[in-house]
């Protein structure tokens, strides 16, 4: 936050609201940062001299006759292979200590890549759980949230799929993750020995809400130069991007902007999937994934942040506690991977579509009966064979403490089929049965 | 003299300009950020302040950066060689820029202004020609592009000279009107029109009378779509919009195809760019590609040429339109382009209607739609733009500003639910909730008597009536439970699980299964028909369901078979016998 030399300095503050301040200025660009009493702001209006700053740690203490500096530039991330290892704050300045990255400064939440020059994603990622690898595969390039109530263990899944995801560089972009949460992504990476391939750009709840609308910008800045400049496979983690909704609500709300849905601003799809989109997989063989968790009150997939995310992002994990056999699981229904047909059969065994598809339908008859169970009704030995079915399916494939190869999920699917179900009734191709039926 | 100006304000994408001279609603101008420059549109006047939405972030903008008005509304060009192409919202070629990223400003030409075209003239000196009227054609691709008199050109005239055949650049003057009072008019190949305003070139707009087939069971059979007929597929996340829309994309009998991509993903767009040029038409045997023009503006580009995407994808259709071409504009998604105008009428601190949309996005919304349509030209010939948008209600809610005024505007309905799409039933199109107005055009049940067979509409309905009894009857087994209900509500149920597992249900993943010619659906939907008329004996309901599920196993076996193989007549026959073993 260097101000350079002969620069103006302003004494003279309009207005202060909470987020904001007003102030006669000239020459100044949009988007432009500066320091106003020491804290850092950005330019978000400007209208003839009159210039409105959005103060990131929010605006306590400040006077109308506070210093204003303009930086000249928007805000900018030094990059260079010292990123790797190091944690930073929502400034890309580096935290606990260490010396500042020298590198070149790049401007954050820069141009998007042309779609004409993208690549198909076609490389699986492979995470161990069944949950994702045989029902809802994952790709370089793609872009996926966890979507889970606040309870539940969304951190430690994300973790686990990033250390098993073989990725050159993992990029951890924390907003308003507790210190708790932090604390432990540093130490599972840790004991992983994975630290020099983790950069970490971390807002905790105990820094102002507003700064975190910087964090996936900078983690992303960083993200492209190890994908764009050094062909990486670069694995970007969001947590959470519902506090990052939040935080766009709270500075459109101050901007007097009229809100649209829950309260959110107009522009929330427009706002998540410039985010969302950076996910690429390029032509030099570098990508970007995202993986993001957006946090869900009560499973309500209706509230404009998850049902805005759903439509940009590629499909969504539904996490759900599944009652019947004590265990989180990645609900079958509603979690979908759009990309995974780029992949499944192809890099996989043959049978996995259809495989895949037979367990949900099966899975969603044992549904069914259950209902029925519920409603006092018999249940035929269909429905009884059904209901052993989903016990077994939840507990050897869905739960999140699986950790297979996929070739072993699709032949433990099979086991199952053969064990409760006639071959009619799994009603599969009948050249993959002649093939794969476990007798 | 130009207009020019000096930026006063800047709130996001919004640059209020102060003008020195006269300034158009809906103008053009460039916005000079240093050394780049950037378009924008005139979106409100007040005063000397013009208020511009930018296409392009005005990051580094600063008060008193220099503007220019160009006079002109956003056009789009029009001239041979826009078929193949991969443009952004404003038309600028994709495949032309060099750089990886999309930098600020780039503009790039929509057509090859040095490429030469074989010209053949087909009007003569001395023809009474107007807007719209053939001149000559050019071979683009396998389409016979005609050169035609430039839209914006009101009025008669008379041809007073036409080139020879032979070989010219688009902006090569081809030939020369003459108005009544004997001035003169070059024409070239290229022509501009505004994107905002519709192509009213043509004689009559009649009602449409013929179906498009799409290849698509839950559509063609079901709720087909008219051949310059409107259509919208509302549905939720997940809910399958986009796959739909790709396999239409792919197998509709139409001669070209615009897509829109409005605010979706790239990945989406990706996959658009790597296929269709592999994929073959399966109509004509051309590759999909060169008939297809893709528009696209992903989620992540400007906002404002968002809203411009759909309108430019419009306005090409309706060009290709007026040369006797059967053409489908698809736009995925509208709501995206609603959103867009959100955010503007945001920013400019309107009032809002419901939802913090616009208030007149009702009207916005079918003033578009009506766009589209079947067209007799001023030569006799006809040409047609379908339009098939979706929209992405909000949570699902189809009780929603963008989904209820399309569908005051459009005339098919594809309801795409949520339950079918969680237990896999793809295309999850709600068959009791959707509908097809057409199916109640007396010109497109004599179509359909023709082209299928006589009655084919009643079939249709006795098929929509089977489905509703089924669902009534499963109610009732949910209601009183299984051994609550006679038997014959099982077979009613089943029999309708017949028709959207062998009918609705189509696996758009399989190679062959994927595109249903009509044919092939009319044996299949009367095969069912016939079963679904039988009447069965079963001992119990258990008995029910086993018969049901195995004749719908066989069922699949045969969608799945190659169309006529030996595998197919040979599930044929053992349905047959399946079916007659059962039966009373």
């Amino acid at each position: 936050m260097t101000t350079r030399a002969f620069q103006k300095i302003y004494t003279k503050i309009d207005n202060i609201t909470k987020a904001t301040v007003t102030l006669r200025a000239t020459g100044v660009g949009n988007d432009e940062l500066a320091t106003v009493g020491g804290k850092l702001a950005q330019v978000v209006k400007i209208m003839g001299d009159s210039v409105t700053l959005q103060v990131f740690a929010g605006t306590e203490g400040l006077a109308t006759d506070s210093e204003v500096v303009f930086h000249g530039e928007p805000p900018k991330l030094k990059v260079s292979d010292n990123l790797a290892g190091r944690f930073f704050n929502a400034y890309g300045e580096p935290i606990e200590g260490g010396e500042p990255i020298e590198g070149e400064a790049r401007e954050i939440g820069g141009p998007t890549v042309n779609p004409y020059k993208r690549i198909q994603p076609s490389e699986l990622i492979a995470t161990g759980i069944a949950g994702i690898d045989l029902n809802n595969t994952i790709v370089t390039g793609q872009k996926i949230p966890f979507f889970a109530d606040p309870d539940q263990p969304y951190n430690t899944v994300m973790a686990n799929v990033a250390l098993r995801a073989k990725a050159d560089k993992i990029i951890l972009g924390g907003m308003g993750l507790t210190n708790d949460d932090f604390l432990y992504f540093k130490q599972v990476f840790e004991n992983a020995g994975a630290l020099d391939r983790i950069v970490s750009f971390v807002n905790t709840t105990e820094n102002p809400p507003v700064e975190r609308l910087l964090v996936p910008d900078m983690a992303l800045t960083a993200a492209e130069y190890f994908a764009v400049d050094k062909g990486e496979k670069v694995l970007v983690l969001l947590t959470d991007m519902t506090l990052y909704a939040d935080a766009l609500a709270i500075v459109s709300n101050r901007m007097d902007q009229i809100p649209s849905k829950d309260s959110m601003p107009g522009s929330l799809y427009s706002d998540l999937a410039k985010i969302y989109e950076k996910a690429v997989q390029l032509p030099n063989g570098g990508s970007i994934t995202i993986i993001a968790v957006t946090t869900l009150s009560g499973g309500d997939i209706t509230h404009a942040v998850p049902d805005n995310t759903g439509y940009i992002t590629e499909g969504q994990l539904f996490l759900r506690n599944d009652s019947d056999t004590g265990k989180v699981i990645i609900d079958p229904f509603r979690s979908l991977s759009r990309l995974k047909q780029l992949v499944i059969g192809k890099k996989t065994r043959e049978d996995h579509p259809q495989v895949m598809n037979a367990c949900v339908r099966l899975y969603a008859d044992a549904a069914n009966a259950k209902t029925k169970l519920e409603n006092g009704f018999d249940l035929s030995d269909y429905d009884e064979r059904a209901l052993k079915f989903a016990r077994d399916y939840s507990e050897k494939l869905l739960a999140i403490d699986i950790n297979i190869g996929i070739t072993e999920m699709l032949d433990t699917a099979w086991t199952l089929f053969a064990k409760y179900f006639t071959k009619e009734e799994v009603a599969i191709k009948a050249d993959l049965i002649a093939k794969y039926w476990k007798e | 003299m130009k207009t020019t100006g000096r930026v006063n304000g800047i709130i996001s994408n919004i640059v209020i300009v102060k003008a020195d001279g006269a300034v158009g609603q809906n103008e053009i101008c460039h916005v000079y950020c240093d050394d780049t420059k950037m378009m924008a549109e005139v979106i409100k006047v007040v005063g000397d302040d013009a208020y511009v939405q930018v296409f392009d972030s005005t990051r580094g903008l600063k008060i008193g950066d220099k503007v220019e008005f160009e006079g002109h509304m956003l056009e789009a060009t029009l001239a041979p060689g826009l078929l193949s192409r991969n443009y952004d919202g404003l038309q600028n070629d994709l495949a032309k820029m060099d750089s990886l990223f999309i930098e600020r400003g780039s503009i790039t030409d929509p057509v090859d202004f040095d490429r030469k075209w074989e010209f053949k003239p087909l009007a003569k000196v001395g023809d009474k020609v107007s807007a719209g009227s053939w001149l000559g054609e050019v071979q683009e691709q396998w389409v016979a592009h005609k050169i035609m008199v430039p839209f914006v050109m009101t009025g008669k005239y008379t041809v007073k000279s036409i080139v020879e055949a032979g070989e010219y650049t688009v902006n090569k003057t081809v030939a020369v009107l003459a108005d009544a009072d004997g001035g003169e008019h070059p024409v070239t190949m290229v022509q501009r029109w505004p994107v905002k305003q519709a192509i009213r070139c043509y004689a009559e707009k009649p009602r449409p009378s013929r179906v498009m087939e799409t290849g698509v069971r839950a559509i063609d059979t079901f709720n087909p779509l008219a051949e310059g007929g409107t259509g919208f597929i509302p549905g939720p996340f997940g809910a399958g919009k986009t796959v739909l829309q790709h396999a239409i994309s792919k197998q509709a009998d139409a001669d070209i195809i615009i897509m829109i991509a409005c605010g979706e993903r790239a990945n989406e767009v990706v996959e658009i760019f790597k296929e269709f040029p592999e994929l073959v038409d399966p109509h004509t045997g051309h590759k999909l590609m060169e008939r297809t023009i893709i528009i696209c503006n992903t989620s992540n580009m400007p906002v404002a040429a968002r809203e411009a995407s759909v309108y430019t994808g419009m306005t090409i259709g309706e060009y290709y339109r007026s040369m006797g071409l059967k053409v489908l504009v698809m736009a995925d998604s509208t709501s995206r382009w609603a959103q867009a105008l959100r955010e503007m009428s945001n920013r400019l601190e309107e009032l809002p209607g419901q939802d913090a949309f616009p208030m007149d996005l009702s009207a916005i919304i079918s003033n578009f739609y009506s766009r589209a349509g079947l067209v007799k030209l001023n030569n006799g010939q006809t040409g047609s733009v379908t339009f098939l948008g979706t929209v992405s209600p909000a949570g699902g809610n189809l009780k929603e500003p963008v989904t209820e005024s399309t569908k005051k505007a459009a005339r098919c309905f594809y309801a795409l639910s949520q339950n079918r799409a969680d237990s896999k039933r793809y295309p999850a199109i709600d068959p009791l909730e959707s509908y097809s107005k057409y199916l109640e055009y007396p010109e497109v049940e004599e179509y359909l008597g023709e082209k299928i067979e006589k009655d084919w509409v009643s079939l249709v309905y006795r098929g929509k009536t089977i489905v509703q009894r089924g669902k009534e009857a499963n109610d009732q087994i949910n209601i009183l439970g299984d051994d609550g209900v006679p038997v014959e509500y099982h077979e009613r149920f089943w029999k309708s699980e017949l028709i959207d597992f062998v009918v609705l249900q189509q696996d758009a993943f399989d190679d062959i299964d994927a595109n249903c010619p009509m044919e092939r659906q009319q044996m299949m939907y009367k095969m069912v028909l016939g079963i679904c008329d039988r009447s069965f004996d079963f001992a119990d309901f258990e008995a029910c369901s086993k018969f049901f599920k195995g004749l719908i196993n066989l069922f699949r076996q045969m969608n799945y078979s190659e169309w006529k193989s030996e595998k197919f007549y040979d599930y044929q026959r053992q349905i047959e016998k399946y079916v007659s073993e059962q039966s009373k």
